[in-house]
Formats: C-alpha cells, sequence, structure tokens
C-alpha cells in the first residue's frame, strides 16, 4: 500500500512549551490509523497541525507528495483533506438536510452570483445538492431525522451528522476528532461501525485521534502513540498493547514507584 | 414562516402599491408635503440599515455603516462640483468606490470578531468625519455645499429622469427615485439571502471553523459581503446628499452608525425585511417623541431597551409568533 | 468514612459515570487509577458536590452529603486539591497559603498550620515572598497541597498530582502524599494516571474503564496485575 499522507518532523512549539516535537510517520492509503497518547502528549495539536487549522514551527505535511501543512484550512479540505470536530461544533440552527447541503460546497459548479441569478448550473446544482444529501443522509443513518434542527439531536446522532458533514465534501482522508468520546458502550460500537463502513464502502482513509483505548484497539489497522509530544511508537494494537514504552507513558514508569 | 409563493407576490405587490401610488396621493390630498423628506429619508437610511443587517448575517456586529454613508456621500459631491459629473452616474461609481475602500478596511479586521469587530468599527465612523475634516478635497468643517439638483439622465435619446432642478415638485421625484432603490436593495438583499450565499452566510454565522473545513474560502465570503453591505451604505449616503444639496463631516456621525445597527436589531436579524421596518418605526418613533421635549431622549431610549427586552428578535418576529400560535 | 453506593452521574445525556460503588475508611490512602476520561475526576467533582449526581447515595461519616453544597462539604472537612495547580499567580506564596485557611475559625492556629507546612515542604520557604506565578510546575503542585493542607481537611482529595510534573519531582509528591496521609492522619483518596506511583503509596486502589470500576482490590496486588494494564491500554480484563 501506499503512502497517502506523510507526517515529516512536525514540531510545534507554543512560547516555550515544545507541544508536538519532531514527528514523522505515514498514513497509507485507505487504512484506518489512530493517534493516542496520555493527557497533554500533544495529540490535539498534532491533528491541527494535520488538518492545517494549526501552523507548523518546523516540519511539513504532505497529502499525496503536495505539501498541505501551513495552508488555509478550505485550501486543504479542497485538496480531500477533511476533519470533523468534537459534537458541540455544528450549524445550531440549520436542519440536518440544510447542513448537509452546505456542507456539499466544493461540489458547486455554479459560481456565488451564478446562484443569485438563478443560472442553469445553479439550479442543477441546488437539486443535485437535495438528491445527494438524502443519498448520504440514508448511507449515514439520519434519514429520519433529516427536518429536525441540529441542535435537537442527541449526542449520537450529532457525531454521526458530524461525520456527514466531512462526507459531504468528498474527502479522500477524513480526519476524526476523538469520535467516540463520552458514547456508552452500544455507541461506541455504533460508531466504530460507522467509521468502518465509511472506509469500507467510500474507499476514505482515515486518521483518528481518540482515547477511548477499547474503540482504538478494535478499529485500527495501526496505532500511533505520543507522549510529552513526541513519537515513542508505532505498530498494530498488540505491538502497541505489549509495548514497555508505551506502558510506562500510561501507566507510569517503573521508579516512579514508592519502594515504601 | 411558510407562506406561499401567491402570498409572498400579494405582499409585494401591496407593497409597492402602498409606497407609489397611495402614500403620494395621500400627501398631494393632505398638502403635508413635509412627509416626502421624511419619508424619502426613511427609505435612504433603510438601504443603509440594510447593509449592516448583512453584514449581522455573517456574524458581525456593524457599527461603522456611517462612515461608510458619508464616503458615499463625499464621493458624488466631490464628482459633481469639481468634475462637473452629472449625479446619476456618481451614484453607483459612489456606491463601487466605498464597496472599495470597505475591502482595503475589511480585510484586516473582519478576521476579528464580536465586539473587537463592532469597537473598530464604531472608531471607524469616527475616523472617516475626521479625515473629512482635515482633508483639503472635502473642504473641511465647512463642507461641501449649494450642490446643484441632479440633471437628466438619459439613455439614447430616452429620458429616464428629468432634470431635478427644474422641476415643479423635486421632492416627489426624490421620493420615487429614492423608493425605487429601497426596492431593488431588498429586492437584492432576500435574493442574496435565499441563495447560496444566503446558505453560507447562515452557516459561517453559526461556525465559522466548520464552515472553513468543509471548504468554504471564509474571509472571501467575508469580504464580499461586507463590500456588498458598504455599497448599500455609500448608495444610501450619496443619496442624501443630493437631496441636501450639501454634505459636512457631521452629515453621518457615530449616532447614525448606531442608528443604522438598531434599526436591524429593532426590526429583527432573522427576517429579510426587519431593517426597513425597523428604520421606519425607529425614525417616526424619535419624531412623534419631539412633543416631549427635553425627555425625548429619555423616553426614546426607554422603549428601545423595553423593545429589546421583550423581542429580542425583533419586531417582525410578532407576526410569526401569532401565525405559529394560530397554526398550533 | 466515606462511602459511595450505585453512583450514577452523566453531563448532558452523555455518561461520566455508571454505578460506581466505593468507600474509604478513615486514616487510609485508596487510589483511583486509569486512563484519560475513564471518570475518575468526574468522583471528585461528585463528592465536592461540583457535579450533581443522578441517582446513588454518598454518605461521609454517617451523614448524607448529596443534599449539601460545595462550602458545606469543605467545613466538614473535605478539599478538593484540583487539577493543572491552579495557584493564583499573581500573589505570593505566603498569601496563597492564607487563602487555604480561608474557612477557619480558629485564627490563632493558622500561624502553627503555616509552619508546618512549610516545613514539610521546605522549597516553599525558600521561595516564601515570591509570586506563585514563578514556580516550577512541581513546586506549584507542591504548593496547592500544602493551601489544601492549610483548611485542616479531615478527608483530602488529590486529582492527579503527578500531571506534566517532571519525572524526578514524581517521587518528591508521592513522598509527601505518604507523609501527610502518617503523620497528620489524614484520609487520602488519590486520583492518579500514573498508576505505578499510585498503586505504590496506597492501601487499596480502583481502576475505572469508561465510568466503571473495572478492577478493585489490594494496591499491593494490583501492582503487578496484567489487568490492570488492559484497563489503560484495551483488551480483556
Amino acid at each position: 500500500m501506499t503512502s497517502i499522507l506523510e507526517v515529516r518532523n512536525v514540531t510545534k512549539k507554543f512560547g516555550g512549551l515544545v507541544a508536538v516535537n519532531d514527528v514523522s510517520f505515514d498514513v497509507k492509503k485507505e487504512e484506518i490509523l489512530s493517534v493516542i497518547g496520555p493527557n497533554g502528549a500533544g495529540k490535539s495539536t498534532l491533528f491541527k497541525l494535520i488538518s492545517s487549522f494549526l501552523k507548523t514551527t518546523s516540519g511539513d505535511v504532505y497529502f499525496k507528495g503536495e505539501r498541505i501543512s501551513n495552508l488555509r484550512p478550505h485550501i486543504v479540505a479542497q485538496k480531500g483533506v477533511v476533519r470533523t470536530f468534537q459534537e458541540t461544533t455544528i450549524f445550531k440552527n440549520m436542519t440536518v438536510r440544510e447542513t448537509i447541503i452546505v456542507a456539499q460546497h466544493l461540489r458547486s459548479k455554479a459560481t456565488l452570483g451564478g446562484y443569485f441569478w438563478g443560472t442553469k448550473i445553479a439550479k442543477e446544482d441546488n437539486k443535485a445538492f437535495g438528491i445527494q444529501a438524502d443519498e448520504l443522509l440514508d448511507f449515514i443513518g439520519l434519514d429520519s431525522l433529516r427536518n429536525e434542527v441540529a441542535s435537537n439531536l442527541t449526542q449520537g446522532n450529532l457525531r454521526a451528522l458530524g461525520m456527514a458533514i466531512g462526507l459531504a465534501t468528498d474527502p479522500e482522508i477524513l480526519l476524526l476528532d476523538e469520535p467516540f468520546a463520552g458514547m456508552n458502550p452500544e455507541e461506541t460500537m455504533g460508531m466504530v461501525d460507522l467509521v468502518r463502513l465509511i472506509r469500507n464502502e467510500r474507499k476514505v482513509t482515515v486518521l483518528l485521534v481518540e482515547h477511548d483505548m477499547s474503540a482504538v484497539m478494535s478499529i485500527s489497522e495501526r496505532i500511533v502513540v505520543l507522549n510529552f509530544g513526541s513519537l515513542i511508537a508505532e505498530g498494530t494494537a498488540q505491538e502497541i498493547q505489549n509495548n514497555e514504552m508505551v506502558i510506562e507513558a500510561y501507566l507510569g514508569r517503573a521508579d516512579d514507584a514508592l519502594g515504601a | 414562516m411558510n407562506l406561499t409563493l401567491k402570498s409572498k407576490l400579494l405582499i409585494a405587490g401591496g407593497f409597492l402599491v402602498f409606497v407609489f401610488l397611495f402614500i403620494p396621493f395621500f400627501i398631494s390630498f393632505s398638502g403635508r408635503s413635509d412627509f416626502y423628506f421624511t419619508l424619502t429619508s426613511v427609505a435612504l437610511l433603510s438601504i443603509a440599515s440594510a447593509g449592516v443587517w448583512l453584514t449581522f448575517y455573517i456574524g458581525r456586529i456593524n457599527i461603522g455603516q456611517g462612515a461608510f454613508s458619508l464616503i458615499g456621500a463625499y464621493v458624488s459631491a466631490i464628482l459633481v462640483m469639481k468634475a462637473g459629473m452629472n449625479f446619476w452616474l456618481t451614484l453607483p461609481l459612489a456606491g463601487l468606490f466605498t464597496a472599495f475602500v470597505s475591502v482595503l478596511i475589511g480585510l484586516p479586521i473582519l478576521r476579528l470578531k464580536g465586539v473587537y469587530f463592532a469597537m473598530i468599527t464604531l472608531v471607524l465612523t469616527q475616523v472617516v468625519t475626521l479625515t473629512a475634516l482635515a482633508l483639503p478635497i472635502t473642504n473641511g468643517a465647512r463642507g461641501i455645499v449649494s450642490i446643484p439638483l441632479p440633471r437628466e439622465l438619459s439613455v439614447f435619446g430616452v429620458t429616464l429622469i428629468p432634470d431635478l432642478g427644474t422641476m415643479d415638485n423635486p421632492k416627489l421625484a426624490f421620493y420615487l427615485i429614492s423608493c425605487v432603490l429601497m426596492v431593488l436593495t431588498y429586492w437584492v438583499l432576500y435574493r442574496l439571502v435565499n441563495s447560496r450565499l444566503g446558505q453560507i452566510c447562515r452557516s459561517m454565522q453559526q461556525n465559522e471553523e466548520l464552515a472553513s473545513s468543509i471548504g468554504i474560502n471564509i474571509a472571501y465570503v467575508r469580504i464580499i459581503v461586507f463590500a456588498i453591505s458598504s455599497f448599500f451604505g455609500g448608495i444610501g449616503g450619496s443619496m442624501f446628499g443630493a437631496i441636501a444639496q450639501s454634505v459636512y463631516p457631521s452629515t453621518f456621525q457615530v449616532k447614525d452608525s448606531i442608528d443604522f445597527m438598531l434599526n436591524c436589531f429593532l426590526g429583527g436579524l432573522g427576517y429579510v425585511f426587519g431593517p426597513l421596518l425597523g428604520t421606519f418605526v425607529l425614525y417616526f418613533g424619535w419624531d412623534l417623541l419631539f412633543i416631549l421635549d427635553k425627555f425625548q431622549l429619555l423616553v426614546y431610549a426607554s422603549i428601545v431597551i423595553i423593545l429589546m427586552r421583550f423581542l429580542p428578535n425583533g419586531l417582525l418576529s410578532i407576526r410569526f409568533s401569532n401565525l405559529r400560535r394560530k397554526s398550533d | 468514612m466515606l462511602e459511595l453506593k450505585d453512583v450514577e452521574l452523566y453531563y448532558d445525556h452523555v455518561y461520566a459515570l455508571r454505578s460506581i460503588s466505593i468507600y474509604l475508611n478513615q486514616g487510609e490512602t485508596v487510589a483511583l487509577i486509569g486512563a484519560n476520561g475513564a471518570g475518575k475526576s468526574s468522583i471528585l467533582k461528585a463528592i465536592t458536590g461540583l457535579a450533581k449526581i443522578h441517582s446513588g447515595s454518598m454518605t461521609y461519616q454517617g451523614q448524607d452529603l448529596t443534599q449539601l453544597p460545595t462550602s458545606t462539604i469543605v467545613e466538614r472537612g473535605i478539599v478538593m486539591v484540583p487539577e493543572g495547580r491552579r495557584v493564583f499567580p499573581f500573589l505570593s506564596v505566603s498569601d496563597n497559603l492564607k487563602m487555604g485557611a480561608f474557612t477557619r475559625t480558629d485564627k490563632g492556629e493558622i500561624e502553627a498550620s503555616m509552619e508546618s507546612v512549610l516545613e514539610r515542604f521546605p522549597r516553599l520557604k525558600e521561595r516564601f515572598r515570591q509570586a506563585a506565578g514563578t514556580l516550577s510546575g512541581g513546586e506549584q503542585q507542591m504548593l496547592v497541597i500544602g493551601r489544601a493542607l492549610m483548611a485542616k481537611p479531615k478527608l483530602l482529595l488529590l486529582d492527579e498530582p503527578s500531571l506534566g510534573i517532571a519525572p524526578k519531582l514524581v517521587q518528591d509528591i508521592a513522598r509527601a502524599i505518604v507523609n501527610i496521609n502518617r503523620n497528620e492522619q489524614v484520609t487520602v483518596l488519590l486520583v492518579e494516571q500514573n498508576s505505578r506511583m499510585a498503586l505504590s503509596i496506597s492501601n487499596r486502589a480502583y481502576a475505572l474503564t469508561t465510568g466503571k470500576v473495572s478492577i478493585s482490590g489490594d494496591s499491593r496486588d494490583m501492582l503487578h496485575d496484567e489487568r490492570v494494564k488492559a484497563a489503560y491500554l484495551g483488551g480483556e480484563i
């Protein structure tokens, strides 16, 4: 399998604090890769660096050989690298269907002026957006809630809506920000299945940041572990579970224990 | 609010008949031709307010429309007086120049949100006023006065607008032209809001980060919207100068900027025609309170506060909440 | 001394705690361990009344805790040291410590408490007049623990005291906790991600995964229990 995303020596400093320190790894086409790490390890910062919501201090991120770090977020999205947010980030006054219609922005063929005057292309666009929104909501399982205002959705449905917003942009790689946070085990299993389905049916590569370990272990084909901003391990779930560096990072170092 | 197309057309048609036929008829009948000036002012101020409303639509509190109206007024006045141009040609130029200035100003400041953006726009009106006082071309505090009334506008020999200087009743002409501009402005606003740009604006109003994550160039949309908004401000200001036949640095002040914003709040930020109604009510409300003399401002301010407290979604929300109750 | 039975808590429909039952005996040090987001801090919030529980019971010295406001809970001797070392950065070390005695009525003995805190943490004595914001992370952690001691707690709740502390200071903090427990007869509930440190200084421990107690027992046994690893890194428990 070829690499679709390459993280190369990425470093981010906030003042004197090194949040991400010289991190390099690859994401392979159509794999599901998770980035994990204890509290304050720099996962969220790394996530923002990859999606270009933060600028790197040094190092770069390449998507299909092209540099995408430090570009503006909408340009990164245009290239096919799209992130989701945690559930509070939605268009809260829009209905589910309206949200997905807006989210298909990258599929627009008409110009803004064209939409204003209602040209033929614009009308075709609007029609297609509606059809595709219904189709996508069907796929994601939100079809019965299409006319519900987003702020009324439950936790699990909001997460699914976030996923649908990402998919509406036709991404090649989807970056998921803690997709399982705050869910009960049943909801988590449902979301794990949905992420797998998205990868299998839509051929989307998935990179996720998460701290629900059982979900991460069951969904990930490969895992990257950060601690104090540095990459300390990379491998399959089993390799990670038996890696002494990872165990130390999570459970504490053997010599932290007091021999009392 | 789910009005059918038919009832929408009916309301729009009724409004046009009222503005263009009923009011002139009423005024000529009653002989109160001073109403023309009041109503013309409402029409022009509502054009500028429409611009402010549009910046609200992308989630920005704009207290700087007075600046753009003043710029529009000066551009027309200077072009008429110094270059001898026909006012009607300077009108679109005033709008465009104002929009151009707003792009230059908007590039750095539209990144700000909330109270920060509001504060900067508030200062903007003062900056433009002070600039007008200082520059030679605007003639400082003495302003530009004795501007001739607009000349005839004709295209290929067809007279679209006659020479206002030779008319018996230029007030009526100004009124009708201002109303045409107002109708055009609100038609554009309505189309914008109900087109894809409107959807994009709503998404940005609610969450800019998410909007940019789905590929929307939020910086570009903000600039476009701010330019259109200021264009309306420039047009309103330019017409105002033509009617008053003079422009001073004090023609549009900070208070006017605040009024434009209040018009939007009062009418309703969720309704395209909110600023129109808001301008009308606020302008007349102020005039009607004239009888209260020194208590005018106090009572006026109290009423505005009470309205905002009990009708946070604007005057137009009354109608729709009633409708909803009926349909339940 | 403290007992929680079948406590359930959720924020906006998101479950944080599911049927949690734990107890503390007088004089014990009990550790709550588990990965990020397992619900450890939520237990502390429930005990101190900062988050209202949805069902279950909490008793402290035989009295119901669920209906009491946070201020009363603190007056009864339950004092929490929150995560993230929240000091008053512009106040001096000395003033920060005095803030801890805010609820005390025995003004005469405050000086004595101050002395004993400074004896316990000599580094704070060295920096007595310095603004708290200029201290290192480890020193700030000592300061917040010291500040909590100024309130003369009977039960001390410690939220992640080793988080983000330089590795060589982790042992210092651990030693201080042991001393507080033994010498001042303060019961300690220690919330820690660093299970190796926590298990080495506690009598008993509970491991949490996604809002539930998954393993509990004697700390010494749990230190070598493979299931603890699974609680953090996923896998069969």
